[in-house]
């Protein structure tokens, strides 16, 4: 885990199509790295669901966010971390995810909030 | 003869506890929304307990939309906005959890 | 020539912007281009099919930042600047090129 100076931490914690804040979540990243500040993401809790494969959004009216997630290292965002627990309440398995994520247990993600030099909650 | 829908997700609320407690024999389940995360085949074990004689259903755009088309329990039957409707004709009431 | 949006044969918003993106043709293109008073040429072509391209991939339209970079990897190093790209679209090129290319405005564009 590498965090720099001033990094913006941006916490996903919600899954992507129950409600509007996973897709506001995004906007605002993407808002904040045209602007080129550092982020990194967080998921934890519901928030994992976001990265699971093989969405397909035509049913529901909604714009498939896990088509849009991968365009973040072309905004030179490229640190993403998920919650080990998380992933493991749900059965997920890191490897299977859409963007290369790194895991952190319950201690590191305290260290990343502690490196963090601002949190955005979604 | 009731038909329960939840539609938050077992993780972050407790409607679908709320629902299984009150859930009777006859009865049909139907998970729309986020609430579809609790048929995944991980998560399933309670509803996989429940007998026989209450029908488990999930909605399948709601299902595609996450993800989720090969995490199902075989418990579940997929039915499509047209099956929903039906049900919901089928059954005298409803209540919905969320 | 001048066009107005109430001369467009699709819906568009209070920016311009298509209403629904299916309706886009070549021909609207060409109709929105004249809107804002720019002459399509081979250049511009290219611009507004890498723009497509990268929206039907990702389901945005790219910032500007990420326009010039799309457009340096794709079309080489020489079109690859904010310069080559203001004196195409001028004002605001990821804006407008978006909007020529039948797509949503930028996300990030504020």
């Amino acid at each position: 885990m590498s965090t720099t100076a001033k990094n913006i931490l941006a916490v996903m914690r919600t899954g992507p199509y129950g409600n509007q804040t996973a897709k506001e979540a995004l906007d605002a990243v993407l808002t904040a790295a045209a602007f080129e500040l550092p982020l990194s993401l967080l998921f934890m809790d519901d928030g994992v669901f976001q990265l699971l494969p093989q969405q397909d959004t035509q049913g529901i009216g909604a714009k498939d966010l896990s088509a849009t997630l991968p365009v973040l290292p072309m905004y030179d965002v490229e640190r993403f971390y998920v919650e080990q627990s998380s992933l493991e309440s749900r059965g997920i398995n890191s490897a299977e995810l859409i963007l290369p994520v790194e895991v952190l247990d319950s201690e590191q993600v305290k260290v990343l909030f502690a490196e963090s030099a601002s949190i955005l909650s979604f | 003869m009731i038909l329960h829908t939840v539609n938050k997700s077992p993780h972050t609320s407790n409607c679908l506890q709320s629902c299984l407690r009150t859930l009777s024999d006859q009865d049909a389940l139907l998970l729309i929304e986020d609430g579809v995360y609790a048929a995944d085949n991980h998560y399933a074990n309670q509803t996989e307990a429940l007998g026989e004689e209450i029908t488990l259903y999930v909605l399948k755009a709601d299902v595609d939309a996450r993800g989720l088309q090969n995490r199902l329990s075989s418990r579940f039957q997929v039915i499509d906005d047209a099956a929903f409707v039906d049900l919901c004709v089928q059954y005298p009431k409803t209540q919905s959890w969320y | 020539m001048s066009v107005n949006a109430s001369d467009l044969p699709v819906a568009v918003d209070a920016e311009g912007y298509l209403k629904d993106l299916d309706d886009w043709t070549e021909a609207v293109a060409e109709l929105i281009a004249v809107q804002e008073n720019i002459d399509l040429t081979e250049e511009h072509w290219q611009v507004i099919h890498l723009l497509r391209e990268f929206y039907r991939e990702f389901g945005i339209s790219p910032a500007m930042r990420i326009l010039v970079k799309q457009v340096r990897i794709k079309l080489g190093t020489d079109k690859g600047s904010s310069i080559f790209l203001m004196k195409l679209f001028p004002g605001s090129p990821a804006k407008i090129a978006s909007k020529i290319a039948g797509l949503p405005k930028p996300t990030n564009c504020l």
